[in-house]
């Protein structure tokens, strides 16, 4: 038992010590942990507070409203009222029901338009912003670096500029309450996020793999379609999921451009806002329903979502 | 992106005389019978002849084909060159038909009464409404707020930076924090609106009120006072852009080689010495184009304002496009609005125009 007498003094008196430095560095990662857990705990209440609020909510009563219960099983007993107003509540579901009917539709709207939108853009988009990537043009006075700056700048243009001049046009053109008005129009909005996003995206990709692709044969069509759009997937996707939540939120042009056939869940949300007082259990239903899909995409799709934003990030 | 990455494509095209004349033949075919349709429509609404018309549908059909026969005669007349064309060419049709007309129809109405509800339709008024703008004081009002909105995105910039390098240290549940801090962004601005705007500000039943109350705050009212109201805005505007600059630049932030921040901690950098000297000039970049884009998307700030406080108390929150909207709304003057929406796109391009240009000095890589 050889190790016996170092372990006999080391129990007695400990012969290794932290330096006083090492002590107080310890004491300090500490603090820094707990700082950070806290700010990273802080933030993220401040963030799902107001989704956890108005979920619940939806649940409430009147009275537990004015008393301002908040947890539900505990605080209050969880009732179906607020999506009853909507007619998805268990109930209600079975039955007929005009208010759901009213619902589905702006949802349905909300849903064709967003998608068909966002798909247009990221077609336009990735063509354009691949063209733009691979091939020099000279049209009148402008070369490929003003072409970009041309797509790039309509972003500035803000909404309420084009509103009045297309409240006019649409109704001129009977499009004025028409899904298609809307989608057109949505297009314009997010395609300059969606050739920033794909110039991105395209600018990674070799120029290698279309010249071997025209070597086998493959006209410039046929190496984009069979070559380059399957590299180029996670970043269409992440385009079209980004235009997605812009096209799904939109106000605006909803509102001034649509009344009883085309308009949108925002638009729907934000009419029941004003008449209603505070039938707040309905309102909350309301506005869980009108956000949820969107949660969900984010939950589900995160990665794509950052990926959206961080293109032209970093060059 | 330089020329020297393009690709290299060495194309012998022979077009043959007859394919060139189809060509043309395509292009001004379509264009002529878009002329006769635009012709026979304002016939039809000046009331020279009646073709049974409602709307101007005929003329957007014919101007689509004209769009799609330009497009097909560019292969035709230029064989590969117009192929590559044909990449770029459809999207820059979509947006010039879709703003450059408009825009341009835009100026035509500015310069012009025209109350949609009236039936004498557009009055020319010249520069009228340029005068009325001049002394109009709740559209420079709404202007001032615009700055103020702007200027609050230098904290909404500390927060996001911050958030970021929390999100970049060593934590775990990353993904979980990622993900919380991304969910604002996701949610409509109408219903955020409601979500916190009406009821969780609510000054009687809002928790934000009972947690006030709590604090020793005997009346908490949030939009009361002009000063508080547009406090409020800029929050909850803030609070679902956050995340968006946050994950800019995190991704900057990640970008980093890691060989220079440990160089740093070598050289006896540490904390906020590191985060200056080294992070933060780093960071540059990133940091002004995400704030660019900030600015881009803050002025066209109008949800929020329009479904909480319409521009309340007193016209202390509105922005330019919620005053355009209930000028709109109120008057139904689009002559009106437009002045006003045509003179705020001619600022902001002032204004972003130099914005870029003293950014463009800074956001260029260092060597």
């Amino acid at each position: 038992m050889g190790r016996t007498p170092y372990k006999a003094t080391h129990m007695s008196a400990q012969v290794f010590h932290d330096a006083d430095t090492d002590r107080s560095f310890r004491a300090s990662f500490w603090t820094g942990r707990i700082a950070i857990y806290g700010a990273l705990i802080l933030w993220a209440v401040i963030c799902l507070f107001p989704m956890y609020w108005t979920l619940t909510t939806s649940f409430k009563m009147a009275p537990d409203v004015m008393k301002g219960n908040m947890i539900p099983w505990v605080d209050f007993a969880p009732k179906w009222k607020g999506w009853e107003a909507i007619g998805l509540s268990p109930e209600t579901l079975g039955q007929e029901s005009t208010v759901r009917a009213e619902f589905l539709k702006r949802f349905t709207n909300s849903a064709v338009i967003s998608l068909t939108s966002s798909a247009l853009a990221v077609l336009l988009g990735s063509l354009a912003a691949y063209g733009l990537s691979r091939f020099s043009y000279k049209w009148a006075w402008m070369k490929n670096d003003d072409i970009s700056f041309f797509f790039l700048s309509q972003l500035i243009l803000p909404p309420v500029v084009l509103a009045l001049p297309f409240l006019v046009l649409y109704r001129e053109l009977d499009l004025l309450d028409t899904r298609i008005g809307l989608i057109l129009l949505y297009t314009l909005t997010v395609l300059p996020i969606v050739i920033w996003i794909m110039k991105d995206q395209f600018s990674t990709i070799p120029t290698e793999l279309e010249e071997a692709a025209m070597v086998d044969g493959l006209g410039i069509w046929g190496a984009f379609f069979t070559i380059i759009l399957p590299i180029a997937l996670p970043g269409m996707v992440a385009a079209f999921i980004l235009s997605l939540v812009l096209t799904w939120n939109e106000y605006f042009f909803a509102a001034l451009l649509t009344s009883t056939n085309a308009n949108t869940l925002p638009v729907m949300v934000a009419s029941q806002t004003g008449s209603q007082g505070i039938s707040w259990w309905s309102m909350a239903a309301l506005s869980s329903a009108a956000v949820l899909p969107l949660v969900i995409l984010g939950v589900v799709l995160e990665r794509y979502i950052i990926k959206g934003m961080a293109a032209g990030a970093i060059k | 992106m330089t020329s020297g990455e393009h690709l290299h494509v060495v194309t012998n095209d022979d077009i043959s005389k007859g394919r060139l004349r189809f060509g043309k033949a395509l292009i001004w075919g379509s264009a002529a019978i878009l002329a006769v349709v635009v012709l026979a429509q304002s016939a039809h609404s000046l009331g020279r002849a009646d073709y049974g018309l409602s709307s101007w549908r005929p003329t957007l059909y014919a101007y689509c084909l004209w769009a799609a026969a330009f497009c097909w005669a560019q292969v035709v007349m230029r064989g590969e060159q117009g192929k590559r064309t044909l990449f770029v060419l459809p999207a820059a049709l979509f947006v010039v038909s879709l703003t450059v007309f408009p825009l341009l129809f835009g100026l035509l109405i500015a310069f012009s009464s025209w109350n949609l509800s009236n039936p004498d339709g557009r009055q020319f008024n010249g520069i009228a409404n340029l005068v009325q703008m001049w002394n109009d004081p709740f559209y420079w009002n709404a202007m001032g707020n615009m700055v103020w909105y702007t200027l609050a995105i230098t904290l909404e910039y500390a927060i996001a930076f911050g958030l970021a390098l929390l999100l970049n240290a060593q934590i775990r549940a990353r993904k979980f924090f990622r993900v919380a801090f991304l969910l604002p962004l996701m949610l409509s601005p109408v219903a955020v609106s409601w979500m916190i705007g009406k009821s969780m500000l609510e000054a009687r039943f809002g928790p934000i009120s009972r947690l006030a109350r709590q604090l020793g705050i005997e009346n908490p009212s949030f939009f009361e006072s002009p000063l508080m109201a547009k406090a409020t805005i800029m929050i909850l505007d803030a609070w679902t852009f956050i995340p968006f600059m946050m994950i800019m630049l995190l991704a900057g932030l990640q970008a980093i080689p890691k060989e220079l921040t440990e160089a740093a901690k070598v050289d006896g950098a540490k904390g906020w010495k590191a985060f200056w000297e080294v992070t933060f000039p780093l960071m540059l970049p990133v940091s002004i184009t995400a704030i660019l884009i900030r600015i881009i998307f803050k002025l066209k700030l109008a949800d929020i304002v329009i479904n909480v406080t319409s521009g309340g108390p007193g016209g202390a929150t509105d922005t330019v496009t919620s005053f355009i909207f209930r000028e709109y709304r109120e008057r139904s003057n689009v002559g009106y609005g437009t002045m006003l929406a045509m003179v705020y796109l001619v600022l902001i391009v002032i204004f972003m125009t130099v914005l870029m240009k003293w950014a463009g000095r800074h956001t260029r890589p260092r060597t």
